[in-house]
């Protein structure tokens, strides 16, 4: 147990801004609390990806689970995540004048990187 | 498909590479207003079924099967998918339309998708081909019912949007997505799970898939549940206005909530206020009711209680969803026939309660409202604090959550996780500004302008079409693991699928496990000892106490025990007895008209009952009156003799006697008595004397000289063409 976030119960004391609010105002700042609180969140999720949005994408493309699993992890080694998994495929794809399926596997065979990495002015 | 024939599963695997979904989205049950069925009026049910096994009292009110407004959910995943496939065949007879499958253990820890069909512990993997086998067996099984049935597992762990493709791919449902759930009870990383949720939760919405949230778990996992009250409105919030911002429609977002406590505790005092505060908040979401497991043991009949207490609330509230939970959840993963209980038990209490609110109304003064008004201003207190410690992401880490003190209130108990720590930490990449993905239904910033693309125009047309617009470009993985896979499985269970072979079972095809239910003079720990010593004698293997119940400390105590059967019954080698041979109801009115034909009828001995012989005579229920013939019924209760004495004066034809009672065979002695009777009296070639009842036997019954016996479901035909044939035999001779 930890100590230091223990507390006896002082809901009266707490309460005392809210025991004139209707019962409507109540559910109003339950909801605007709940909105305060999963704004920060929902930026974080817009802002950000992860292997496993990516590998989803990848999925989308047409690739299996494990072409996809193979390519996000090789994406990452190359360190092109933060263009995103599907844009490097697409890239490539742009690049060599090849479908998205043959530059998927072309990459999972470690072919092409240092030109993709250079269309993207990425390095090691 | 035909009723009366088993799923074939082996056609169900074939061409699964092919297999497409008929249907996106989640489907609700149809209302009827005022539904009319066998003379009552419903105002709460839903459209009826084409085909369904009804309720076993539905025997006296004409076989209807009324079905309630709400979805009702069967969890079922033994590990293995292929019985499981039979299974739900059986609950959507008895009345589940959302089949909920739970994933194996440790499938929220596997970075990407599983593939094949390895078997699981404690729940299924989930792979594309078992989501296909399942999704194009429940195609067959809702064709049969007649009605949609909705398919239901898990978007979470690590590769919480790779299943959310998937399952929109694949037609799934609906699907428990709550990124909660992942950080505080599979400890993975708090911002990786936000993160992947927002996608996650996005791809559901384009699969109209309907989300259930994870808070329930708060209660199941909270030392002392119900004080987890406030925190599970908060919890609840969250995850649906994070949903609702990435992208999901309010009304395909459900809470999962349950009743908190439960007996011996005031279970509607504690339950109702929670209900009535949480439905106040969240009136634009959908209600997922689901049971109370935290306090289940062993006893089906305590959890079915409990159970039924918590469809109460349901009536009194809402609920949109009601799930349930198999009375046998305390003591193993659950069984087909407590799967099919638990549907029973959900149907038949919301269609006894029909109307509940047309009758009662909750309170709006006194102690509910007063009650109802605390909870809610502790979740809002709750949110107060949380915002100032920093946020959501701090909160969790500083121990809020599941801290079993009633906020505010604090018993310092919470799971803490740290910010950057658990599984997959630091797996977040923030998006350059040239972020692209050139998919359908992908969430966040995605650098489209570079390419050409205007904001409204969705960046798959790049590539001809994604996975969703584009089925043929789905990879179809069949097996990777040559041992570990259904064929092999089907393979050691061949005998039992392709010959006429059987074995009892509970969860997979021939597993032979069977429960004896005793009751020993003796206590529990000598009770328990002599329960598995019994299972051994009688050729059980892996016996294996299962529920203990004291009757008293020392003159009982009830043990349920159970273990395996080691050999099979060949259904080839068994004598069945014959089925009657009926004649029609022309014939038999025919004969009455030309000949007449008296009886009489009682129930003998010290027996009150009546309710089985009406049914063989009244007009009514379709009964021998109907075919014109007369009959004296002397009622219940009725002295042998004065049975015979009725007959012989009336000049009957026949007696029907009704003997239910069978404490001691006293229903054999007695039929042995009235034959012995008219053999005194002179009598015994005048008349047919038949027995009927619950517990007769019809060899048994003749061995004691009656002309005939008839058991449960004896019809007035059956009765009547014994009656006829028999007469027309006597006058032969």
């Amino acid at each position: 147990m930890d100590k230091h976030n223990t507390r006896t119960d002082d809901f009266e004391k707490r309460r005392k801004h809210l025991i004139k609010l209707s019962d409507e105002e109540l559910k109003q700042k339950f909801w605007d609390l709940a909105d305060q609180a999963t704004e920060p969140l929902i930026i974080l999720a817009k802002k950000n990806t992860s292997p496993a949005i990516e590998r989803s994408v990848l999925l989308r493309m047409g690739f299996s689970s494990l072409e996809a699993n193979d390519l996000v992890k090789l994406v990452i080694n190359h360190n092109l995540i933060r263009k995103g998994a599907g844009h490097v495929v697409y890239r490539y794809s742009q690049l060599k004048n090849k479908s998205i399926r043959e530059s998927g596997i072309d990459l999972i065979n470690n072919l092409g990187w240092d030109e993709v990495m250079s269309s993207f002015g990425v390095s090691l | 498909m035909k009723i009366n024939e088993k799923l074939d599963i082996k056609n169900i695997l074939k061409d699964l590479d092919k297999y497409e979904p008929r249907r996106r989205g989640w489907t609700w049950r149809v209302p009827v207003k005022d539904l009319e069925m066998a003379g009552n009026h419903y105002s709460d049910a839903s459209m009826p079924l084409k085909n369904s096994v009804p309720l076993p009292a539905a025997k006296y009110f004409d076989n209807i099967d009324p079905q309630p407004i709400q979805v009702i959910t069967s969890e079922i995943a033994s590990g293995r998918f292929e019985d499981d496939i039979r299974r739900m065949r059986m609950a959507a007879w008895h009345g589940a339309d959302h089949l909920m499958v739970i994933r194996t253990a440790g499938q929220s820890h596997m970075d990407g998708l599983i593939e094949g069909t390895p078997q699981g512990v404690g729940g299924v993997a989930i792979t594309r081909k078992q989501v296909r086998a399942q999704r194009k067996a429940l195609d067959i099984i809702e064709d049969e019912v007649g009605r949609p049935i909705n398919y239901h597992s898990y978007v979470s762990g690590v590769a919480g949007p790779d299943i959310a493709v998937m399952f929109a791919e694949e037609g799934v449902n609906g699907a428990h997505q709550d990124p909660q759930y992942n950080i505080l009870y599979r400890n993975i990383n708090m911002i990786r799970s936000f993160v992947d949720a927002a996608e996650s939760k996005h791809i559901m919405a384009w699969g109209d898939i309907l989300q259930i949230d994870g808070a329930h778990n708060a209660n199941a996992t909270a030392m002392i549940a119900w004080k987890v009250m406030p925190e599970l409105m908060v919890q609840h919030a969250i995850n649906s206005l994070f949903s609702v911002k990435a992208g999901i429609k309010k009304s395909n977002i459900a809470l999962s909530t349950v009743p908190p406590t439960a007996v011996p505790a005031p279970d509607l005092k504690i339950n109702l206020p929670y209900a009535k505060a949480l439905r106040d908040f969240f009136s634009e979401y959908k209600m997922r009711a689901q049971m109370n497991t935290k306090y289940m043991e062993s006893s089906t009949r305590e959890a079915t209680v409990t159970h039924v207490l918590n469809m109460m609330i349901s009536k009194l509230t809402s609920a949109d969803i009601q799930s349930t939970i198999t009375p046998d959840e305390g003591r193993n993963v659950p069984w087909h026939m407590y799967n099919v209980e638990a549907c029973d038990t959900a149907k038949q209490a919301l269609i006894g309660m029909d109307g509940l609110l047309e009758m009662v109304q909750l309170k709006e003064d006194g102690f509910l409202p007063a009650k109802v008004r605390e909870l809610k201003e502790r979740a809002i207190l709750f949110f107060e604090e949380l915002l100032l410690s920093g946020g959501y992401f701090q909160a969790v880490e500083d121990g809020f959550f599941i801290d079993s003190g009633i906020y505010p209130e604090r018993n310092g108990d919470g799971i803490s996780r740290k910010i950057n720590g658990g599984v997959a930490a630091n797996s977040v990449y923030e998006r350059d500004e040239d972020y692209f993905a050139p998919v359908t239904a992908h969430f966040g910033y995605n650098n489209k302008a570079q390419y050409g693309l205007k904001e409204d125009e969705c960046p798959s047309v790049l590539i001809n079409g994604s996975t969703f617009e584009d089925r043929s470009k789905i990879v179809y993985i069949d097996e990777l693991d040559e041992t570990d896979n259904v064929n092999v499985r089907m393979n050691e269970t061949k005998k039992y699928r392709e010959t006429n072979l059987i074995k009892p079972e509970v969860e997979w095809l021939g597993d032979g496990t069977v429960v004896i239910d005793l009751t020993l003079p003796t206590s529990i720990k000598y009770a328990e000892a002599a329960a598995v010593e019994i299972a051994k004698k009688m050729n059980l293997s892996e016996p294996e106490v299962i529920h203990r119940e004291v009757l008293q400390a020392a003159e009982a105590t009830r043990i349920q025990v159970k273990g395996k059967i080691t050999f099979d019954i060949d259904l080839d080698t068994l004598v069945l007895p014959e089925e009657p041979d009926l004649l029609s109801d022309q014939e038999i009115r025919d004969y009455v008209d030309k000949n007449s034909l008296t009886i009489v009828a009682g129930t003998v001995g010290e027996d009150e009952h009546s309710v089985g012989l009406r049914e063989i005579i009244d007009i009514k229920h379709g009964g021998i009156e109907k075919y014109g013939i007369e009959c004296i019924y002397l009622g219940t209760s009725v002295p042998l003799s004065k049975l015979v004495d009725a007959a012989i004066e009336a000049n009957a034809d026949a007696i029907l006697m009704s003997t239910i009672i069978s404490h001691d065979d006293i229903h054999y002695k007695n039929m042995k008595k009235i034959h012995e009777l008219a053999v005194e009296k002179g009598v015994r070639d005048k008349f047919i004397i038949i027995a009927g009842g619950t517990q007769v036997t019809p060899e048994l019954a003749k061995k004691q000289g009656v002309d005939a016996g008839f058991g449960r479901g004896t019809k007035g035909l059956h009765v009547a063409s014994f009656i006829v044939k028999q007469k027309e035999l006597m006058n032969e001779n």
